[in-house]
């Protein structure tokens, strides 16, 4: 049973921006539906990041565009200062973000996506798109459509796992990331880290966009129960 | 049968300025001949001295940086600053203008807003029998409550900020154990 939820409301800052999301992602349900068994349920981690979205704000003058938001997102690592891998993650999500956000309706505004690691076993990414999502979702910010990031880890005899856990990744001949957009099930974002043949990589892409409608499913739930009582 | 047109109700707690909107809003600035207010948007409204009820160039409006302005918008649209006015369109204020001394001002969501502004709007009527007392509503989610004790207001305010997440059925009690005490 999936236990993601969205959190509570922190309190507001300085003029009540905060939108906040919670995202919680359980290795052993999502495992179910790999395509391997999933051998390991010993081992149970928690990747989970705290999302708070701030916007659409005043830009500073050098940041704003004339006819768009322009959008930001900062990704803080549980440990030490943000990195070359944590910025090219932020450009990763900022890319994905910018192709749903609907900045025209917003021009000369910014809008800041911040996220924070709270714990890491595995999926980081993917768990980092899902928590953006939520968070736009929950600010109301006028979306083309919704995404969720999936995870594939390719293991050296050729079989795919879906969000695999910290051990898995390390064990994986290539990890590959997809950010699916919610309509039409199109990518809107594929990175690969490790080396994984064509075809190999289209498997792991139609495994992933079934693996979205559980996802967006999850995401109706969670607002549904977060408005039922309004 | 209508003419098929839907009203999309939806949950923001960040306000769009849309012309017509009335809002309460915070005076940050005076610049020359405008005032600079904060109506929790991307970016502060303007409002002309000139835009109060029997203003003139001679009777200027008394408008303290920090004062609040209960006022709509004119100008309103994603490419322009917004810009608000105190009068409606024949001159008169109807309402609008600087809000008075004390009273206590607090942020809501839109959304709550909208359904305390329903016609038939059952917190407010039943808020009123509780004790006296004034109310302001700003479409950015803003509202400003002034009962005769700080301690009322207090309890209006924590109210209103509750009736988001409570049942109709929660609040009458909430209220009866309230007018009870």
């Amino acid at each position: 049973m999936l236990q993601g939820y969205l959190g509570e409301y922190t309190a507001p800052l300085i003029h009540g921006l905060i939108h906040v999301a919670v995202r919680l992602c359980r290795d052993a349900w999502l495992q179910r539906r790999a395509q391997a068994a999933p051998e390991e349920r010993g081992e149970r981690g928690d990747t989970s990041v705290l999302a708070g979205l701030y916007g659409p704000a005043e830009a500073k003058v050098s940041k704003e565009l004339p006819d768009r938001a322009a959008l930001e997102v900062l990704l803080r690592p549980k440990v030490g200062l943000p990195g070359v891998l944590e910025r090219s993650r932020e450009q990763l999500l900022r890319q994905t973000c910018e192709a749903v956000v609907l900045g025209v309706l917003h021009p000369r505004t910014a809008i800041s996506l911040v996220l924070q690691v709270l714990s890491d076993a595995g999926s980081l990414l993917s768990c980092c798109l899902n928590a953006a999502c939520m968070a736009l979702l929950d600010a109301g910010l006028p979306l083309a459509a919704l995404f969720c990031g999936v995870t594939c880890a390719l293991q050296p005899d050729g079989t795919i796992l879906l969000d695999p856990t910290a051990r898995q990744e390390q064990e994986a001949r290539a990890i590959l990331t997809f950010a699916i957009a919610s309509s039409d099930r199109k990518v809107l974002m594929a990175t690969t880290k490790g080396s994984c043949s064509v075809e190999e990589m289209q498997q792991c892409l139609a495994a992933a966009q079934r693996a979205a409608d559980t996802i967006f499913q999850f995401y109706r739930d969670s607002v549904r129960r977060r408005y039922s009582k309004c | 049968a209508g003419g098929g047109a839907y009203w999309v109700d939806s949950q923001q707690k960040r306000y769009v300025p849309v012309k017509g909107d009335h809002v309460i809003g915070i005076v940050t600035a005076k610049a020359g001949d405008v005032f600079r207010l904060d109506v929790g948007g991307s970016e502060p409204a303007s409002l002309s001295y000139l835009a109060f009820e029997g203003a003139t160039k001679r009777n200027r409006p008394n408008v303290q940086v920090g004062d609040l302005i209960y006022g709509q918008f004119v100008v309103a649209n994603k490419d322009m600053e917004p810009e608000m006015v105190c009068i409606d369109s024949s001159g008169k204020s109807s309402g609008m203008g600087i809000i008075g001394q004390d009273g206590f001002l607090f942020k809501v969501s839109l959304g709550l807003i909208r359904k305390l502004l329903a016609p038939k709007c059952e917190i407010i009527q039943e808020l009123s029998q509780l004790y006296p007392f004034e109310l302001v509503l700003g479409m950015n989610g803003r509202i400003w409550v002034k009962a005769k004790t700080v301690q009322q207001t207090l309890i209006i305010v924590n109210i209103l900020e509750a009736c988001e997440y409570m049942t109709a059925e929660q609040r009458k009690q909430a209220l009866a154990k309230l007018s009870g005490n």
